[in-house]
């Protein structure tokens, strides 16, 4: 596949301060619009990018693991983040927990702020599995 | 705006209509999604156009001051969007295997479902 | 809090396909793990039915938000009811999962798509609000589509397209039907929608809501004229696959419909007399088509069809008695349809084939297993000792009550018509004597299966019939609780104020 070279130096530079961005996205999700689910967009179309400029095989080397094993690790957060008040307060399903002091940078920690991490993985995993399964068998 | 935005639902399911009653496969996939855009706007058209601020309380205060438009339209809408994304990827990797398999993009030609066996 | 445990059903089926997601690819511990998560999704779904049966309506409000503005999972008799038969069947059907479907299929996560499609029936019948019952069903027809699709055959992705386009086209006209509410109300509560529809002066627009509900109900459950994807796609994947969907998916859409037009759109007279109107087209058209096929699985599609028309005659009718006959007949048909999927499997394996011309001479070679299988396909036919014969008294006394002989008379009639194909059916398939079919070298023929193997085939079927012969002979329990489901149905007071939580 031939790319041109803009396109290549760019892809490089714009993967880490794509994810960052996902990353400020998704705890931004907090209390202004944003979340798990357009931080995870994000992150996956900085991988997209990657694959575009630099091949489909390149990328799945930097990924180091195969994008659908985020899936059920993602659902996993998920579902503990929303079964912990069932656990350990006697609370309704996804009743939000949140601790008493804020943390540095991110403000008050709640289950909420996990429900969205395992969002954003499973996000992340599903579209690159999409997106990888559609590229491969084309 | 109403008129305008009412006239655009109405296009949009039309539209989408017309595609899926096409026999190409790939029409169909475009029709699916136009349908999808048209039942989102229809949710938020329907949740009354208002005026108003975003549904975020301000961090120094705890209810809303003005008027504000009414956050449950947006977060079905989300939702829905959600879940045709998922659709739509899905009928689209459906019909490229549907392809490579019977060879034909054409739905009178798939047949084999009703063959006397 | 003893609310908790209606979530309990739902907690269960997301750890198992999660715990089977991480093991992808060990095919052999997938099978164990399903069939022992399935015994216990049957013991807690029993608890839960105990619990509400003795207690009453549950409710648990998701995230602690009160009830018209949070979502609310309600767990009346109903749903309890039809989330106990969801983990029978499902157990069965994991067991016969286990047994007959292909290794090639299990390895693209068969059994985690499984869980995940259980998990969303259990969800549609637990909620209490109508877009979380969208987003329950979106669960439920992505999962059905990967399952129906799960293999790639020629034949199964033809059949995956129509299923895919009508059932999309029926979320798309849900989802309509949703805004429009919405629209109209403000709400999405069921309960809270129930008082405020009642309230809306506007009929017309009220009853134009209730269409939009009704197409986009009807195409899932399958009734007259929005039935044709049904019979071109359900013979089509393994038989474990057109068992689950046979017996659960298009009752899912009956229960929305019952759900719908009892608590929301309950009492309008206009939609009542369309109801009716479907439900005997749906009773003969869906006899007719099973009469003239010759695939066994694509007789019991067209039953399918046909028998729904029972389910809709008895909300159309909507009296207690007839609500009661439509439920009992719900319970049965969940069990019977299952089976029977099953059934054709068993005989796919002893024969290599389907087709009704070729098949024969079964009973001269396994008249043990033949004699098992008359058990659902009798119970179907409603020989009066067996399942199928009590809720059509039900239904037929109400429709002299109301004076609907026509309504009547399509019952008796469906009745007559599924006699005859079942009997037919029997003749040719265990009776008759059957064709030389040639020998196909690397088919697992059924005499040729370890005894293992082989009661992973039977145990399921044996099961469900066990269930429908209790259903049959204990139907004196089940009519008390179809009574009492019926009775809840009608008279929605008590689950409004239990979901708003007036009464205290």
């Amino acid at each position: 596949m031939r790319t041109t070279i803009i396109l290549k130096t760019a892809s490089n530079y714009l993967l880490p301060v794509l994810l960052v961005f996902s990353v400020f996205i998704l705890l931004r999700g907090h209390y202004l619009p944003g979340g798990g689910f357009v931080g995870g967009l994000i992150a996956a179309i900085a991988f997209i990018l990657h694959a575009f400029a630099n091949g489909l095989p390149n990328t799945k080397e930097l990924l180091v693991i195969h994008p659908g094993f985020l899936i059920p690790v993602g659902l996993s957060i998920s579902f503990l983040s929303g079964l912990a008040p069932v656990l350990f307060t006697d609370m309704p399903f996804m009743t939000g927990l949140w601790s008493h002091d804020p943390v540095a940078i991110l403000g008050y920690v709640g289950s909420a702020l996990f429900f969205d991490i395992g969002v954003y993985l499973v996000v992340v995993g599903v579209t690159l599995t999409i997106i990888f399964t559609i590229s491969e068998s084309a | 705006m109403e008129v305008l935005l009412a006239l655009m639902i109405g296009i949009l399911y039309a539209t989408g209509i017309y595609m899926m009653l096409r026999r190409s496969l790939v029409k169909l996939i475009i029709g699916i999604i136009l349908l999808g855009n048209g039942a989102n706007l229809l949710i938020f058209f329907l949740g009354r156009i208002t005026k108003g601020a975003p549904p975020i309380i301000p961090g120094d205060a705890k209810v809303f001051s003005e008027a504000f438009a009414d956050p449950v339209p947006q977060a079905l809408i989300l939702t829905a969007i959600v879940i045709s994304f998922g659709l739509q990827s899905f009928a689209i990797v459906l019909v490229k295997r549907a392809h490579t398999v019977v060879r034909t993009d054409d739905l009178d030609e798939m047949n084999a479902t009703d063959e006397d066996s | 809090m003893t609310q908790q445990i209606i979530l309990y059903p739902l907690y269960l089926q997301i750890a198992i396909s999660v715990i089977l997601m991480f093991a992808w690819f060990k095919i052999s511990f997938q099978k164990v793990f399903s069939v022992i998560g399935s015994f216990i999704s049957v013991g807690l779904a029993g608890w839960l039915f105990y619990e509400v049966w003795v207690n009453g309506t549950l409710t648990v409000q998701a995230g602690n938000w009160e009830a018209p503005f949070g979502i609310t999972f309600v767990a009346d008799t109903l749903a309890v009811t039809l989330v106990l038969l969801t983990a029978i069947a499902g157990l069965a059907v994991s067991i016969f999962s286990a047994g007959s479907v292909l290794r090639d299929r299990l390895r693209f996560g068969y059994f985690p798509i499984f869980h995940f499609l259980l998990l969303g029936l259990n969800g549609a019948f637990l909620t209490g609000d109508i877009f979380n019952l969208y987003v329950w069903f979106e669960i439920i027809i992505i999962s059905s589509f990967v399952l129906i699709t799960i293999g790639g055959e020629k034949a199964q992705l033809e059949g995956a397209v129509k299923y895919f386009t009508l059932n999309i086209l029926a979320s798309m006209i849900f989802l309509t039907a949703i805004a429009v509410l919405y629209g109209l109300t403000g709400s999405l509560n069921m309960a809270d929608l129930a008082g405020k529809v009642a309230a809306i002066e506007n009929r017309g627009l009220v009853e134009i809501t209730g269409i939009l509900f009704l197409i986009g109900f009807g195409i899932k459950a399958g009734v007259f004229p929005l039935y044709f994807w049904l019979p071109a796609s359900y013979h089509t994947p393994p038989f474990a696959v057109s068992a689950i969907f046979g017996g659960l998916l298009t009752k899912v859409g009956v229960y929305a419909l019952l759900r719908v037009f009892t608590l929301i759109f309950s009492g309008d007279a206009f939609l009542n007399k369309i109801l009716i109107i479907i439900a005997i087209l749906t009773l003969i058209s869906g006899g007719i088509g099973a009469l003239v096929q010759n695939n066994m699985r694509k007789v019991f599609s067209y039953l399918i069809i046909c028998h729904i028309g029972y389910m809709i005659a008895g909300l159309g009718m909507l009296t207690e008695i007839a609500i009661a006959g439509a439920i009992f007949y719900l319970i049965h048909d969940i069990v019977v349809k299952t089976n029977l999927f099953m059934l054709s499997g068993v005989v796919y394996r002893i024969k290599g084939t389907n087709s009704m011309r070729q098949l024969g001479d079964i009973y001269a070679k396994w008249p043990k297993i033949s004699l098992l299988l008359f058990i659902p396909l009798f119970s179907l036919v409603g020989i009066p000792p067996l399942s199928g014969f009590w809720p059509k008294i039900n239904l037929i006394k109400a429709g002299f009550a109301q004076g609907s002989y026509i309504t009547v008379a399509a019952i008796i009639f469906a009745s007559f018509i599924t006699l005859v194909i079942i009997a037919k059916l029997w003749a040719e398939v265990f009776w008759k004597k059957g064709e030389e079919l040639p020998f196909r070298k690397h088919f697992g023929y059924f005499d040729k299966m370890t005894t293992f193997k082989r009661w992973q085939f039977v145990f399921p079927v044996a099961l469900l019939s066990i269930v429908s012969l209790y259903i049959g002979f204990g139907a004196e329990h089940i009519q008390e609780l179809s009574a009492r489901i019926a009775a809840e149905l009608m008279n929605t007071e008590g689950y409004i104020n239990t979901v708003l939580n007036t009464a205290k």
